[in-house]
């Protein structure tokens, strides 16, 4: 060294750990949910593809949006999936949304010592027929909230849901008070919109965005008449319902 | 996300931030970990290949890579192949540390072999999506266990009239795209490529995506090396001017020869510092 | 039989007097009242053919094959117990695999026929365990060229030109001790093999039977595949018509 010093031994360590960047985001409403997230699959400062789903369908009314180490997210996603499909060989039915979180966190924490480094948020409805949402850390520490962004972007979008959806720093006029939940449109432009800006203000957001909506059973489905790209994915119109909106998000 | 300006602009994972204060938010990361110490050290990639290229096009998919494995800044070998049939529709191009690809391609071989043996006269081979999903398990799995195939893989082909391109690496992260690179070529040639391709698979002939290709590895050849072209020269050089084509079309999977790429140094001569001059 | 009632026969681990080892011959004798199977090693690969018959109508044509790949370029025909001939089958696959894990080439014929030989033999060495009811005609072409082997219950495996097991072989034989087959090329072979089975096929006796023909050779790549279908039913046609030629 320039000092005269001998330099340490190095020896190179390999990690097994990247982050492959992009934005989820779950909003739950009185009786429906809204998971979202874009489609960008990035590493350092290379977008890899344009088109990589990080919000998965798992059964007809629970959907799973994972972030982080995209390796450690499509296995973790798969091993989910495989949990479920055995639960409804025992059961003959589908898990519920809150068993499903439970079994997400006993999965995160397996793996204490190695973990999915994953951001998870689970969103649905529960048997109740309200909307839920589930965060997670990636050792498994979960709540159930009525809205969470993760992600590249979360320190973008989580302070503007907060003010949006929760009405922090707003004072409601006087004499009135704060709705506790949303009407869905007025959710869906919120998605869009926190979509739209985290595209502006975070590079490894962007390209194609994949919204989730899963509407509790019996409710009107009116509101969704207007909503371009939109998609249905449930085979029954009886039960929970779930649609998907394909959107474009700027490329650059 | 990085809230400190300071970091913004500047290649992340420095190992220690010379332009800011210590200790800062989340800043820096990695190379003291609570897991690093007491965990038995892997490997490191000793023999290596450089770039792949591969795009969609019109009849399949189209797979490049030159022919050199490096050892180090040295040339080591100029005469190795990096792109491997596997099954009749399916192609995989390799860079990365090449003895760990020879162990992919033998593991490879030996699961065709299996399913030919136990296909009992039947056509149904593995396609380039299950060849892709065995290896991303493999290379996932390894990396689990802390011992990586330190490989960034590309796998190509054709399956029941569909094109298929996708990339696998050592730390088993996926992805699905119309144009790919490993490796520096993730860097020069992605925009070249993705400007020519992206939205374009279905009309780009065989004859422009060659040419692509072509131009691709050129820019490569004289981006990602640091000699010229002597054919016997042992100097520094990661690319060769020697690379083969990989095409998966409806007839199958086929693998050029050595392709020569015409390059041009006379400039250099009049470059200060690189030809003759005194001055 | 001499052997029955002597309690010589009882097991695989004991001698009869005269050095003989009845449950090796007993194996023996369920080869000999199966399908026939033959081998044909010719100039340029292996032709294999079995007369697979067909106990019911029920049965979906050309299930329970009695021709296996056994490497990318081996491919063996079994007469006898067919699950036995199966289980074979494997043993040798996984020694094939094992060969190539090793050495990273193909297995030589010669060298897999020892590991097969030694394994049927293995089980003619222990009362816990019966020798195979099976016998198995294995052909490839290797480095050394066209090679073609038969291992029998008691893990002997000779070489041959041209092989014959189970129910026809001694007709069989005959009739390939009459071809020139250093001379015959493969394509030449399969009509040869297809006409003999159809030859040894005893309609009055049996019932329906299935030709089953695999091939080796230039015109595969040097690959064990099954004989085409349309040059399969060329063959047949061709055999039925010799057949009435011979009559």
């Amino acid at each position: 060294m320039p000092d005269g010093s001998h330099e340490q031994p190095q020896q190179r360590q390999f990690n097994p750990y990247t982050e492959n960047g992009g934005t989820i985001l779950a909003i739950a409403g009185a009786d429906f949910t809204v998971i979202a997230g874009d489609t960008r699959q990035s590493e350092g400062y290379s977008i890899q593809t344009r088109y990589a789903p990080k919000v998965f369908r798992l059964t007809e009314r629970a959907v799973l949006a994972v972030n982080g180490f995209a390796a450690d997210g499509n296995m973790f996603v798969k091993k989910v999936k495989q949990r479920l499909e055995w639960y409804r060989h025992a059961h003959a039915k589908e898990m519920p949304l809150r068993a499903i979180a439970r079994l997400i966190q006993t999965m995160l924490y397996a793996q204490r010592f190695f973990p999915y480094y994953v951001y998870n948020i689970l969103g649905g409805i529960e048997e109740d027929g309200s909307g839920a949402v589930y965060s997670f850390d990636p050792v498994g520490s979960y709540e159930r909230e009525a809205c969470r962004a993760a992600g590249a972007a979360q320190s973008l979008v989580q302070p503007f849901l907060d003010n949006q959806i929760y009405f922090k720093n707003q004072t409601p006029a006087a004499g009135s008070s704060h709705p506790t939940h949303l009407p869905l449109n007025d959710v869906l432009s919120i998605v869009i919109d926190s979509f739209t800006s985290a595209t502006e203000r975070h590079i490894e957001v962007g390209d194609g965005l994949e919204i989730y909506v899963v509407l509790a059973k019996g409710r009107s489905t009116e509101d969704l008449a207007s909503i371009r790209g939109l998609q249905e994915l449930s085979a029954k119109d009886e039960g929970d319902r779930m649609f998907i909106i394909r959107r474009d998000l700027k490329k650059d | 996300m990085d809230h400190f300006p300071s970091a913004w602009g500047r290649p992340r994972n420095d190992q220690n931030d010379m332009y800011n204060t210590y200790p800062i938010h989340q800043r820096p990361s990695s190379h003291t970990n609570t897991f690093t110490e007491g965990v038995q050290r892997t490997q490191q990639p000793i023999v290596t290949g450089t770039s792949v290229l591969a795009i969609q096009y019109k009849d399949g998919i189209m797979m490049a890579a030159d022919n050199l494995a490096s050892y180090g800044s040295l040339a080591r070998f100029k005469d190795i192949q990096r792109l491997h049939p596997v099954g009749p529709s399916t192609v995989i191009g390799a860079s990365g540390d090449m003895s760990d690809f020879q162990h992919l391609q033998h593991t490879l071989d030996a699961l065709i072999t299996d399913e030919f043996t136990q296909s009992d006269g039947e056509a149904n081979a593995l396609g380039p999506a299950e060849v892709h999903e065995y290896l991303s398990r493999v290379l996932y799995s390894r990396r689990s266990k802390m011992d990586p195939i330190w490989n960034a893989l590309l796998v190509g082909g054709l399956q029941d009239g569909k094109r298929f391109l996708a990339y696998v690496d050592l730390l088993g992260t996926t992805y699905s795209a119309p144009s790919i690179a490993t490796g520096y070529g993730a860097h020069i040639a992605i925009p070249l490529l993705r400007d020519v391709v992206d939205g374009h698979q279905d009309t780009l002939t065989e004859e422009d995506a060659r040419q692509l290709l072509h131009d691709c590895m050129r820019v490569l050849y004289y981006r990602d090396a640091r000699s010229l072209d002597k054919s016997n020269s042992f100097t520094a050089s990661y690319s060769i001017s020697l690379y083969q084509l990989a095409t998966v079309t409806a007839t199958g999977v086929s693998i050029s020869d050595q392709i020569k790429l015409d390059t041009t140094w006379a400039f250099a001569e009049g470059l200060r510092g690189y030809g003759a001059q005194t001055q | 039989m001499t052997s029955i009632g002597t309690g010589y026969d009882l097991s695989a681990s004991t001698y009869s007097p005269d050095g003989r080892i009845f449950q090796v011959e007993y194996a023996n004798k369920a080869v000999e009242n199966s399908g026939t199977a033959i081998g044909l090693r010719v100039k340029d690969g292996v032709v294999l053919a079995v007369e697979k018959l067909v106990h019911s109508k029920l049965l979906v044509p050309g299930a329970n094959r009695r021709i296996q790949t056994i490497d990318k370029h081996v491919g063996l025909a079994s007469s006898g117990l067919l699950a036995d001939g199966r289980h074979v089958a494997n043993r040798a696959r996984d020694e094939a695999a094992n060969y190539g894990d090793l050495y990273h080439t193909p297995i030589p014929l010669k060298h897999l026929v020892e590991r097969v030989g030694m394994y049927f033999q293995a089980y003619t060495l222990y009362s816990s365990v019966r020798p195979f009811g099976c016998s198995t005609i294995v052909g490839a072409v290797d480095k050394t060229g066209p090679a073609l082997y038969v291992v029998e219950p008691s893990g002997v495996a000779y070489g041959y030109h041209g092989a014959a097991i189970g129910k026809g072989r001694a007709l069989a034989k005959t009739e390939l001790e009459k071809l020139n087959l250093l001379e015959l090329s493969t394509r030449e072979a399969v009509f040869e093999a297809a006409r003999i089975i159809y030859l040894v096929h005893d309609d009055t006796k049996e019932k329906e039977f299935e030709l089953e023909m695999s091939w080796i050779g230039d015109e595969t790549n040097g690959l064990h595949l099954p004989v085409p279908k349309g040059l399969l039913d060329e063959a047949s046609r061709k055999a039925k018509a010799a057949l009435e030629n011979f009559e």
